[in-house]
């Protein structure tokens, strides 16, 4: 103890650390903290537990009698039965049975089974297709084959002749030409360019080049029609393609409504506020009935593929608003400061806004994400036949007529763990970009 | 804050070319409706440093942003280093790479390393090799005394430290012009004067300096001229013991009593 007199004082030893009381450590002091705080606290845990083991009680032995082999309801009924699993309503427990012996049906709808190493492959190579894009430590040049997987994922899944999947690509080579070829005209011009020569090509040229090619050298896999389509797997087809496609559109489209050219600006309010503004259903319909219209005569578009145009725009949409959130919250300064280095408007937002605008919006993203996602589940409306839809088809059988809680908690289940993962990676993703230290 | 006693600055070394450097002729600005700059004049030499002041909205950042074409002009000419400002993209690019700006809060570019804040101009818009662009950067980087922070950043540094980072990163991109936006008003006193002594530095090194701030020792220590600006016009300029001495205009002597006054 050093002695103060007066108002002089001169510390002589530092301090050194010590451990903090006992009171302030363990898990007595957080129960008791984070509980047992106060009467209200008490009354509300003591509530929250008994309605937690209700639920648990309620539960319980219902999933405890679960029935994995079946082959019917009224079979896995009887084996309840016999097990004396039985309340005041009959038969109580799970009946697994319906996803023992549907679940490829709930995978890949009506798929041909001999072929269900496609779908399977095609999810494989979406992971290794996806690793360079969410996770940073896996080599950049593993990024080639992100950019080529959509067109491999295409002819797994459909099949058909390699040589249509290969003219889709060549589109896009057909618009970085035209880029090329107009890169001395303004930015408009060669944006424009870049954009009209692949639809031309994709809608007219590239049907009859295909044909050509295909009688010429005809190599392929065995084609499967899109009726045949369903499940899981077409949840996954629309829900990662739009959500793959909702992110650069809804930056291009976010940009567009910053634009200080008016035409541009008017153009992308105007969609923006029109699809945010109709429900998805309605654009879903829209899809299946009215889009052939509004398409040169003889194209044929896909349903699935029509759908995924509607999904997509529709996510693009609110994609856009979420980063343009994140854009207005950048100060000016950051505008300015790109500028005065010399950094072009297109190299300013790679490597200065958007950077940092996408990182702001990373919650709302995901969150346009996993409602996406999930919305994919309204295409039952207009006869695809998703796992809901799926669902429906699976009760009106005989075997299973009158099962519905465990086909929807198998499907709620692995949605869940679908938007969980999302919900899980954003959170990762948010950590490793916090570079703010604010 | 006095930092010309301390190092005394040797002025003579500090040579003026008659080459011009920047050239404005009969320049006006409008926002909107409002008269922010009115028939600016004004020329300046190679290796000239040029410390603008005046009362708050006078439109002294205006002036300087308008020479990076951060803020266009609607009349008159400004001619940097022979390339006139207009719509021209090209002319405007060529202009900004030959131009460094410091700005008031930095703006430093916060999800990039001070390493990567120094060197991506460089290898985006110069396209030096990386490797080359981050020896580069280091140099700077030392220049400034702050090497041990490259791979911070710039959340992690001080204000005068981030400031000094801003500076280096003008610098990387080899500028012929620096423009200074106030860039000590945003720190505590006891930063001011790395600031200041970094961009004493480079003043010595003859780059040509426009520079936008209150601090009158520095305007003392360095300055060919002060310019004093009111109401969006020049009111007066001179060379700095003139002007801090003998102030010709009311409104000068108005102004630098309120700043020196108390
Ligand atoms: N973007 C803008 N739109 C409209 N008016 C503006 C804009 N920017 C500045 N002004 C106005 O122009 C005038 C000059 O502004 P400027 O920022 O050039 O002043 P300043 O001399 O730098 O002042 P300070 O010392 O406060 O920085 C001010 O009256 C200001 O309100
Ligand atoms: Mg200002």
């Amino acid at each position: 103890m050093e002695e103060h007199h007066g108002l002089n004082y001169v510390r002589t030893e530092m301090l050194g650390e010590q451990a903090p009381p006992v009171s302030e450590v363990g898990a007595v002091r957080w129960v008791r903290e984070n509980l047992f705080s106060g009467w209200v606290n008490t009354i509300l845990t003591v509530i929250s537990l008994a309605v937690i083991a209700w639920a648990v009680m309620a539960i319980g032995p219902w999933l405890l009698n679960s029935v994995w082999e079946a082959e019917s309801l009224a079979q896995c009924r009887e084996i309840l039965a016999a097990a004396g699993a039985v309340n005041e309503h009959g038969t109580f427990g799970a009946c697994w049975g319906v996803i023992n012996d549907r679940w490829h049906q709930l995978l890949f709808g009506f798929y041909p089974p001999e072929l269900y190493w496609r779908p399977i492959l095609a999810f494989v190579l979406m992971l290794v297709a996806l690793a360079p894009v969410l996770f940073p430590n896996v080599p950049r040049k593993w990024l080639f084959f992100s950019v080529a997987y959509p067109f491999i994922g295409f002819f797994l899944l459909w099949g058909g002749t390699v040589w249509l999947p290969l003219m889709i690509a060549a589109g896009f080579v057909v618009g970085y030409i035209a880029a090329r070829l107009t890169s001395g005209y303004s930015t408009l011009i060669t944006s424009a360019a870049a954009i009209i020569a692949p639809l031309i090509w994709w809608f007219y040229l590239m049907g009859p080049v295909t044909e050509a090619l295909h009688s010429m050298i005809p190599i392929g896999l065995e084609a499967v029609q899109s009726n045949d389509f369903g499940g899981f797997m077409l949840s996954i087809i629309i829900g990662v393609t739009g959500i793959v496609l909702s992110l650069p559109l809804g930056i291009l489209l976010a940009l567009g409504r910053q634009s200080n050219m008016p035409l541009i600006k008017t153009i992308c309010v105007v969609f923006i506020e029109f699809v945010r503004g109709v429900p998805l259903i309605t654009l879903l319909f829209t899809a299946s009935l009215l889009l052939n219209y509004f398409l040169p005569p003889g194209t044929n578009f896909d349903l699935i593929l029509r759908v995924i145009i509607m999904v997509t725009l529709f996510a693009t949409a609110y994609m856009a608003e979420v980063i343009r959130g994140g854009l207005a919250a950048l100060p000016n300064g950051q505008y300015e400061a790109a500028d005065a280095l010399g950094l072009d408007y297109w190299k300013a937002q790679r490597l200065i806004i958007m950077p940092q605008a996408l990182k702001i919006s990373i919650p709302g993203i995901v969150n346009t994400f996993i409602g996406l996602f999930k919305d994919t589940t309204l295409v039952v409306f207009i006869g695809l036949l998703d796992p809901i839809g799926l669902s429906s088809a699976i009760r009106a059988s005989s075997d299973w007529q009158g099962i519905y809680w465990e086909l929807f908690i198998f499907i709620g289940a692995i949605f869940w763990i679908f938007c969980f993962g999302m919900s899980r990676y954003s959170m990762y993703l948010e950590r490793r970009l916090k570079t703010d230290h604010r | 804050m006095n930092t010309t006693a301390e190092r005394g600055i040797d002025r003579s070394q500090m040579t003026v070319s008659d080459e011009v450097a920047i050239q404005i002729t009969n320049m006006n600005k409008w926002y909107g409706a409002f008269h922010v700059l009115r028939d600016i004049n004004m020329t300046v030499n190679r290796g000239e440093r040029i410390v603008i002041c005046g009362p708050s909205g006078s439109g002294k950042s205006t002036l300087i942003r308008c020479i990076n074409r951060l803020e266009e002009h609607q009349a008159g000419q400004i001619i940097v280093d022979g390339t006139e400002l207009s719509s021209d993209l090209k002319n405007i690019d060529k202009v900004r790479s030959e131009v460094g700006m410091v700005f008031q809060h930095f703006n430093l570019f916060p999800h990039l390393t001070i390493l990567e804040n120094l060197t991506l101009a460089p290898i985006w818009v110069r396209k030096t090799p990386k490797r080359e662009a981050e020896e580069t950067a280091m140099y700077y980087l030392e220049k400034v005394k702050i090497p041990e922070q490259a791979n911070k950043f710039p959340g992690q540094l001080s204000g005068g430290q981030q400031q000094r980072v801003a500076i280096a990163r003008s610098l990387c991109m080899k500028p012929r012009i620096m423009l200074f936006d106030e860039p000590t008003s945003a720190l505590d006193p006891e930063m001011i004067k790395e600031v200041l002594d970094t961009m004493i530095e480079l003043a010595e090194e003859g780059m040509t300096m426009l520079c936008v701030t209150h601090e009158m020792g520095f305007a003392q220590a360095v300055a060919n001229r002060v310019v004093f600006m009111d109401q969006g016009q020049i009111v007066e300029q001179n060379e700095p013991n003139e002007f801090f001495n003998n102030p010709q205009s009311e409104r000068t002597q108005l102004f630098l009593s309120q700043i020196l006054g108390h």
